[in-house]
């Protein structure tokens, strides 16, 4: 789940005077009594690849339909490249958008398809050519030129769609679900593919999943989304690391909640006392919540230690003494349900360091074990 | 079990097939009866086939069938295909429930009725408007029109549900005008559909009787109204030779269709192989 983009790439939302390519200013957009986009505001910069992450439902994909032109918004206003989008239509917009079904047309062949773009503009015979020689070339499908849609695997479609979508040089793409069709080996390496062409053509992306993973492996930044609002938006880490709602930290990986209130409520650090923990979070950083509002306190379940000896460290927070209930061997990592005195399960993965067989020592079904975790690793979280 | 359900299975067909069959296979074994008789068989002859080719009134009728055939099914396919359209592409605008029940109704109308509605409205309007002036070829197009149309509209629509509509979204987004993308995109995507729906409405003009005889004037009888009017005469062997001609051309051209149809559907079947075996 590593970000394949390297450390040095700029970071231009954190630079307040750098100026969007797309912005988005309180957007609402309304099917009847249904609130699918409710007062959306969001900046995409150029050469970002940025991800639209949320349930199904969650108003992702109308958004992208309201930046390629296919809905206007009820409310609210788009610019891109420095242009208002009001009543412009999709063919006058300097975007191209991949479909989730693909939507190659049936009657023409993966040539055809891809110069469809290129003879709309009029652009004379030998540079379409050229054109699409170049593109078919970038996807690897120069050999099924002449093949039409229904000859093609998923994987092989899914990059004609691509291929089409970019042969434009459009210098904002939008991508709705684009691996959603390909099966899991296929989808990791077309997740690498994407990246390396974006960075090649240094096009804008702006791609709509539900898939975690695709999000964490393409995204320079994600905006979470939950019944049409934006919830956040960070880095895959920002929002893996420090979610700022119970509905994110849920929703991105797995975690271990626990409602708690604040005990000690210092700048540099905190301590919640939760009833089903059984004891109390301490953890080394500050929480802006008012003194005695609920929290909870937000645990992934790869950031606990479990060990039959009791951990070696100060004061008794952070630890907790369980009974290991249920244990799923995935391979890489394996799962254990472990279960609090107060009945509460919690969730741990450990990786799988060694081969099973020469782990001879391995923590077994009923065992009493401990719990414990580091001071940095909880995430309060206020909502 | 196996062997006397398969008996069962095979009687019934039989008798269905026989049902289906008999009486056109018997109509076509005395197209070539040497007799004037329909009933007795007097030895084998062409005689009647000669004398088709030579009867006027039969020709004549055929040719105007046809020409109206042919426009009419244009004709339906152009509005039908705009109805179908309209109730698919545009889910929102008022009225449009009405629309689709208005559209469909002929198909359920009872023919009669149909006829004799029109017969008034042209009779008024040629009172108040001077045209349709008479009843004729063009009184009769536009009657079977108005229920051609209504089946060559259940054709598409049902054709342009299925369509993924992101089709022509993907071709919008790729800079063609709605319009290019009606001609580029979807009529070449539906045109099975457009063909089906063409082909429905010429065969439905080329029988039609009912409605025919309301809107028919001198001179302009179709071949249906024909054979209708010398069958009431008594059945002449001529007409058997004319109908087995019909029913060998129809014949003719389902096998083709089917064949053609077939070797498609192998030759796809074909590609997806070859397709995912290079994908491997």
């Amino acid at each position: 789940m590593a970000n394949v983009r390297p450390e040095h790439k700029l970071e231009p939302w954190k630079d307040p005077s750098a100026e969007p390519y797309i912005r988005i200013e309180k957007v609402t957009k309304k099917f009847g009594d249904f609130v699918a986009v409710d007062d959306v505001s969001l900046k995409i910069y150029q050469g970002e690849i940025f991800c639209l992450l949320g349930a199904s439902g969650c108003g992702k994909t109308t958004l992208l339909r309201l930046l390629a032109g296919f809905d206007e918004p009820t409310a609210g206003k788009i610019w891109i490249d420095g242009a208002d989008m009001a009543g412009i239509p999709p063919y006058r917009r300097p975007v191209n958008m991949m479909f989730q079904s693909y939507a190659l047309f049936p009657h023409m062949s993966v040539e055809q398809n891809v110069s469809f773009g290129l003879r709309q503009d009029k652009l004379p015979r030998g540079e379409i050519k050229d054109r699409v020689d170049a593109i078919l070339e970038l996807v690897k499908m120069t050999q099924f030129a002449g093949r039409k849609p229904h000859q093609l695997s998923g994987g092989q479609r899914q990059r004609v769609a691509l291929a089409r979508s970019l042969v434009k040089q459009p210098k904002l793409l939008l991508l709705d679900e684009p691996l959603g069709a390909l099966d899991k080996k296929l989808r990791e390496h077309t997740q690498f593919e994407l990246v390396n062409i974006q960075e090649k053509l240094g096009v804008t992306f702006v791609v709509v999943t539900h898939d975690q993973e695709e999000a964490m492996t393409l995204a320079s930044r994600i905006g979470v989304m939950n019944h049409g609002e934006i919830v956040q938006v960070g880095t895959p880490g920002d929002i893996y690391e420090y979610p700022i709602s119970r509905f994110v930290a849920d929703f991105v990986g797995s975690v271990n909640l626990f409602e708690g209130a604040l005990i000690e409520d210092e700048p540099d650090y905190v301590r919640v006392s939760a009833k089903e923990l059984g004891g109390h979070f301490f953890v080394n950083h500050g929480v802006s919540a008012p003194p005695d509002a609920t929290v909870w306190v937000a645990l992934r379940p790869e950031k606990i230690v479990i060990s039959r000896d009791p951990p070696v460290m100060e004061g008794e927070d952070n630890r907790v003494q369980a009974v290991v209930k249920e244990i799923a061997y995935l391979g890489d990592v394996s799962v254990y349900l472990v279960r609090l005195p107060s009945g509460r399960m919690v969730r741990v993965t450990r990786p799988n360091m060694r081969r099973q067989s020469a782990a001879v020592d391995r923590i077994t079904w009923d065992e009493e074990v401990w719990l414990s975790w580091d001071a940095s690793s909880p995430v309060v979280v206020t909502q | 079990m196996i062997g006397r359900r398969s008996f069962l299975v095979t009687t019934m067909m039989a008798f269905g097939f026989a049902f289906l069959y008999i009486p056109i296979l018997s109509m076509m074994v005395f197209s070539f009866n040497e007799s004037r008789l329909v009933t007795v068989w007097a030895g084998f002859s062409t005689k009647w086939y000669v004398e088709l080719i030579h009867n006027d009134q039969i020709i004549n009728a055929a040719k105007l069938s046809l020409k109206i055939a042919a426009i009419n099914a244009t004709g339906a396919v152009i509005l039908g295909t705009l109805a179908g359209l309209a109730l698919t592409r545009f889910r929102r605008f008022k009225g449009r429930t009405l629309m689709t029940g208005m559209t469909t109704a002929p198909l359920v109308m009872p023919e009669v009725i149909t006829g004799l509605s029109l017969l008034m409205l042209f009779v008024a309007m040629e009172q108040i408007f001077g045209w349709p002036a008479g009843r004729g070829v063009t009184t009769i197009t536009i009657a079977h029109m108005t229920f051609s149309m209504a089946y060559v509209t259940v054709v598409i629509q049902s054709r342009l549900s299925t369509l993924d509509e992101s089709l022509e979204e993907a071709a919008l987004d790729l800079g063609a005008r709605p319009a290019k993308v009606f001609f580029l995109i979807t009529l070449p995507i539906i045109f099975p559909a457009i063909l089906a729906g063409w082909l429905l409405a010429f065969t439905l003009s080329w029988d039609d009787l009912v409605i025919t005889s309301f809107v028919s004037g001198p001179g302009s009888s179709t071949l249906p109204l024909v054979i209708f009017s010398k069958v009431r005469l008594g059945v002449s062997p001529d007409i058997n030779a004319l109908a087995t001609i019909m029913v060998s051309l129809v014949a003719i051209g389902i096998v083709t269709a089917g064949f053609y149809m077939q070797r498609q559907e192998k030759r796809r079947e074909r590609d997806i192989q070859a397709a995912l075996a290079i994908n491997q």
